[in-house]
């Protein structure tokens, strides 16, 4: 199937300026500019951490002000300046700058181009047995339209008028009006320029992604013989495709609302003393156009953690994954129903209660699917002979946040006790971990777990250990009581509590937030070392560490431009033949043909031997090597 | 100075750390390659025991000993439906969630890494997999039918006699406006908006508005159903009532409602929670700007006849307002100065 033939790094012939330079690609072509997706996966994961880090750091400054509303925080002038008020406090209109940034930093650029950026680039080819993305300059550009568009946001931080603060989604009046609040001024132009490209970098990820997938999976890797990795980036990659240029609709809509007096969000709006002249737009529209993309983008960010997290645990478990056609089907299902439940975000928002009642209908039924798969974990894990890597326990560790956050969906998916729950800190809790913690244990698993084909050595699994506690419990002393905060009624993006008596007790639970929070982010720091420190000095990795069955881990230590040296190996069975009976060793590569296992063959499979014969020769060449 | 002994102090512990953590590397070689079933292993997995144990012992412990604190007292009819069908979630998520989680890190303890052991070769089982894709289907249908019952009945029209009351959201306050005797809102247009008229009440056409009247706290009858109509002026607000559980975006453009029957007084509430200085609040929980944790509106509930005193104690808009009796048109000026009270000695004779 794949007889792609590649040059590596001969594309510096066409490249006017580098010519002397022949086969070796030089720095730039090599590390700046390159075209191999094992760097492009690189430069995604590394950008994707600076961003964790300041929408951290994000989280832990306002944590400052809901945990501690008394204190002084006077020592951040330094760094915030005019943002700290003459009294010491946080400014009121940058506390919502700092929400906002938090979540649009999360979502957008830790969460999908961080995670999907990373594992997608760097897993599709290695684990379908491909050389390259379909289109390794479209890879190129995907990753460079993120890095433009992460610079236009970071430039926004420092704006005057502060960065966009109308909430990461952006809802019109209040994200259309410079007179509403600040950060409606230039920080959201930039703001709407920077998601602007950050759709066209998705997009161009996205159709490589597929493509890759569909056309160039290596001679016998049939679809049913994918890992559930490569069916989650694919799922998700639809997934986008489909919703991002929704969103991207919203924001031109909303970009010409801005600046060219369209009125397409906009109706019957009187403020700083004066009537605009705008009529008969609608704020509910946007908030259609926005969940459209909103929505899916929570499986976006979701899908390819369960992915990688499926196939840690089939690993480490040495079995394989309970129920491969059920997760696969759910995955699916889930990818279909993502599109349809978009409005339970809006139950009261004024939109037709019958809508309401539609919605209510669809959201519930996309617990059926979520739920098989955390059953689908929890059976793999039985009877299993579990390794505790830090990938494994990161693994378990979104799974516990995947029911923890997911089964609070219930209460919210439910319009009659959504009116109540909506927009409280019950709404933060649930979404923090079912789509944020999770994901990002997931992307966390991913990287302890493919570090050694990432970079050749390992991580350090004591610190990985002590990160993964510190995580673990952090994320749940920081989450859980936001359950207890919400069900009392306390609204979300306050900057204080104190005005209401209704709302003025918990000041201990918001204490005890405050704190997790400072430990969890602290705790990035081990990780942080033991990533950098690794790259250099960590133990050199075997070429297969883990004992796992995909394709990847056939590559060599440090695999070169076109993954395999040889040819392409070829692909015999399924990736989760882990413990099977009668087999010398407790897995069996994806590569080893039946007829070389005649002793764990089960029926139907010695049937297939005779059909591995006709294949695996000839049918892939060499590479340009 | 005090900056600097800190930031000294911080390198020198990061410098122990690091040390730390070279001699746990060297001690590691020295001592060879950690088996897979090694202390990690069993560590790892003795604490994920623990830490089910300990969270779920916390999170019974600490959900039943402040269950006082952290649920609101009820005060409207559909509230208690609501809350109702909350309860019963959470009782079917809490026995999920348990058993679940329970299950899951016993299995990670009783099946941890043990050398030689092989483990069991399971790819699937399709009478297992259909019970626990059935068995959520069922449930959620369950809980769909209640939800979707009690919401199709919130969100119904109110009936005839409602009280309507129009509240309307602006940066960062609330302001109520109120029918009047006629039970009738007035028109409005956003344009007719200035520094008084601030619900851009419609005096040219609508007679309606002269004895609308405004105040300052949103004044509920016991026991009446109420319809709230929402309003926002600039941007996007949101109703919160925490007590009777309504929440309903205020949209610029878009008037929203939302009907409810508050079931007790603020002084039911007061003898309620033993709390003499009780009082029911609005929030608004649809983020509006710098104040918007700032937009509190006073709410007080009276019995019936409480309330219609209070109505009838209220001065209409207009005659306070007097100046803008020239916006209102020659053919309807006497009939809004009876109307708005201005002239309340005519009006009380000729009853």
């Amino acid at each position: 199937m794949a007889t792609t033939t590649i040059q590596p790094q001969t594309t510096v012939h066409h490249d006017d300026g580098h010519e002397h330079e022949h086969h070796e690609g030089n720095f730039w072509t090599t590390y700046v500019f390159s075209q191999d997706h094992k760097t492009i996966a690189k430069q995604f994961l590394i950008t994707g951490m600076a961003w964790a880090l300041i929408g951290g750091l994000f989280s832990v400054i306002f944590r400052l002000q809901l945990g501690f509303p008394e204190a002084t925080l006077e020592w951040l002038r330094p760094v915030l300046g005019g943002w700290i008020t003459p009294e010491g406090k946080l400014d009121p209109e940058f506390y919502l700058s700092l929400v906002t940034m938090h979540g649009t930093i999360m979502v957008f650029f830790v969460l999908t181009a961080g995670l999907s950026g990373t594992f997608s680039n760097f897993l599709i080819p290695l684990q379908v047995g491909a050389r390259d993305m379909a289109s390794g300059f479209m890879n190129m550009l995907s990753y460079w339209f993120f890095f433009l568009s992460s610079a236009v946001m970071f430039v926004s931080l420092f704006l005057s008028t502060g960065p966009a603060s109308g909430g990461w989604t952006v809802y019109p009046p209040l994200s259309a009006l410079p007179q509403a609040i600040q950060g409606s001024g230039l920080g959201m132009t930039l703001w709407l320029v920077s998601m602007a490209l950050f759709i066209v970098s998705t997009l161009l990820g996205g159709i490589n992604y597929i493509t890759t997938v569909i056309n160039m999976r290596t001679n016998g890797m049939s679809f049913t013989k994918m890992p559930l990795t490569i069916w989650a980036f694919f799922f998700t990659a639809i997934i986008g495709l489909l919703s991002f240029p929704v969103l991207f609709s919203a924001a031109l809509l909303l970009i010409f609302d801005r600046s060219f007096g369209t009125s397409f969000f906009l109706s019957d709006i009187y403020i700083a003393g004066e009537a605009l002249s705008n009529v008969g737009g609608s704020p509910i529209l946007f908030q259609h156009l926005f969940w459209f993309l909103g929505h899916p983008e929570v499986y976006i960010v979701l899908l390819p953690a369960l992915g990688i997290t499926s196939e840690i645990i089939a690993t480490n478990s040495r079995k394989p994954i309970f129920g491969y056609k059920a997760m696969v089907g759910s995955m699916m299902f889930i990818a279909i129903l993502s599109f349809i439940v978009w409005a339970h975000h809006m139950f009261v928002t004024g939109m037709n209660p019958f809508l309401g009642s539609i919605f209510t209908i669809l959201t519930l039924i996309i617990a059926v699917p979520s739920a098989v798969k955390i059953f689908n974990y929890v059976t793999t894990l039985w009877g299993g002979n579990i390794r505790f890597t830090p990938a494994m326990l990161f693994s378990l560790g979104l799974v516990s946040f995947f029911l923890t956050g997911g089964i609070t969906g219930l209460f919210l998916g439910n319009s009659a006790v959504d009116i109540q729950l909506h927009d409280t800190y019950f709404v933060v809790a649930h979404f923090h971990l079912v789509m944020g913690s999770a994901s990002f244990f997931g992307m966390i698993a991913g990287v302890y777990h493919w570090f050694p084909k990432m970079f050749g050595r390992m991580m350090d699994d004591r610190l990985g250990y002590i990160h993964f506690w510190m995580t673990f419990v952090g994320v749940y002393l920081v989450f859980f009581p936001m359950h207890y905060i919400g069900i009392a009624g306390f609204p979300r993006r306050y900057y204080s509590w104190t005005n209401f008596e209704t709302f003025s007790g918990w000041t201990d639970l918001n204490m005890l937030v405050s704190i997790a929070a400072i430990l969890t982010l602290s705790a990035q720091f081990i990780f942080m070392f033991n990533f950098i420190y690794s790259i250099f000095r960590g133990k050199l990795a075997p070429a297969n560490p883990w004992n796992s069955t995909t394709l990847e881990w056939t590559t060599p230590r440090f695999p070169q431009h076109g993954n395999w040296p040889g040819e392409i190996p070829t692909v015999y069975r399924w990736p989760y033949d882990y413990s099977k009976p009668g087999a010398k060793e407790d897995f069996i590569p994806q590569t080893v043909p039946y007829s070389e296992t005649p002793e764990s063959n089960l029926k139907h499979e010695n049937d297939l031997i005779k059909l591995e014969m006709g294949s695996g020769s000839g049918v892939v060449t060499g590479n340009g090597h | 100075m005090t900056s600097l002994v800190i930031g000294l102090g911080v390198l020198l512990v990061l410098v122990i750390l690091y040390m730390i953590f070279r001699i746990g590397n060297l001690v590691n070689v020295m001592s060879g390659p950690e088996k897979p079933g090694g202390t990690a292993n069993k560590a790892n997995a003795t604490l994920l025991l623990l830490f089910m144990a300990g969270s779920l012992a916390a999170f019974f412990w600490y959900s039943f000993k402040h269950m006082d604190s952290f649920t609101l007292p009820v005060a409207s009819e559909h509230g208690k439906v609501t809350d109702q069908l909350f309860w019963i979630t959470m009782v079917i998520v809490v026995a999920a969630f348990s058993v679940i989680f329970a299950v899951m890190f016993w299995f990670t303890y009783k099946y941890q890494y043990k050398e030689g052991r092989k483990a069991v070769f399971l790819t699937d089982n399709h009478m297992l997999e259909l019970t626990w894709t059935g068995i959520p289907a069922i449930v959620m249908a369950i809980l769909i039918f209640k939800g979707l019952n009690s919401w199709t009945e919130i969100t119904g029209p109110a009936t005839k006699d409602a009280e309507v009351i129009e509240l309307m959201g602006q940066q960062f306050f609330w302001t109520a406006r109120y029918p009047g005797k006629d039970n009738e809102l007035g028109k409005y247009d956003f344009r007719l908006i200035d520094a008084s008229n601030e619900f851009g009440m419609n005096l040219q056409d609508d007679p309606n508005t002269y004895d609308d009247f405004k105040s300052a706290t949103l004044v509920l009858p016991k026991g009446k159903e109420v319809l709230l109509k929402i309003r926002a002026r600039d941007v996007l607000h949101s109703v919160f009532l925490p007590h009777f559980r309504v929440k309903m975006d205020a949209v610029p453009g878009m008037p929203t409602q939302f009907k409810f029957v508050p079931t007790k007084s603020t002084e039911d509430m007061r003898t309620e929670t033993g709390n003499p200085n009780f009082n029911y609040e609005m929030a608004c929980t649809e983020v509006c700007g710098k104040g918007h944790f700032s937009m509190k509106f006073p709410v007080l509930v009276l019995e019936q006849d409480a309330y219609d005193k209070w109505k009838a104690e209220q001065e209409t808009w207009l005659k306070q307002n007097p100046d803008y009796r020239k916006f209102v048109p020659e053919k309807y000026r006497e009939l809004a100065d009876i109307k708005s009270g201005i002239i309340a000695a005519v009006t009380t004779s000729n009853q």
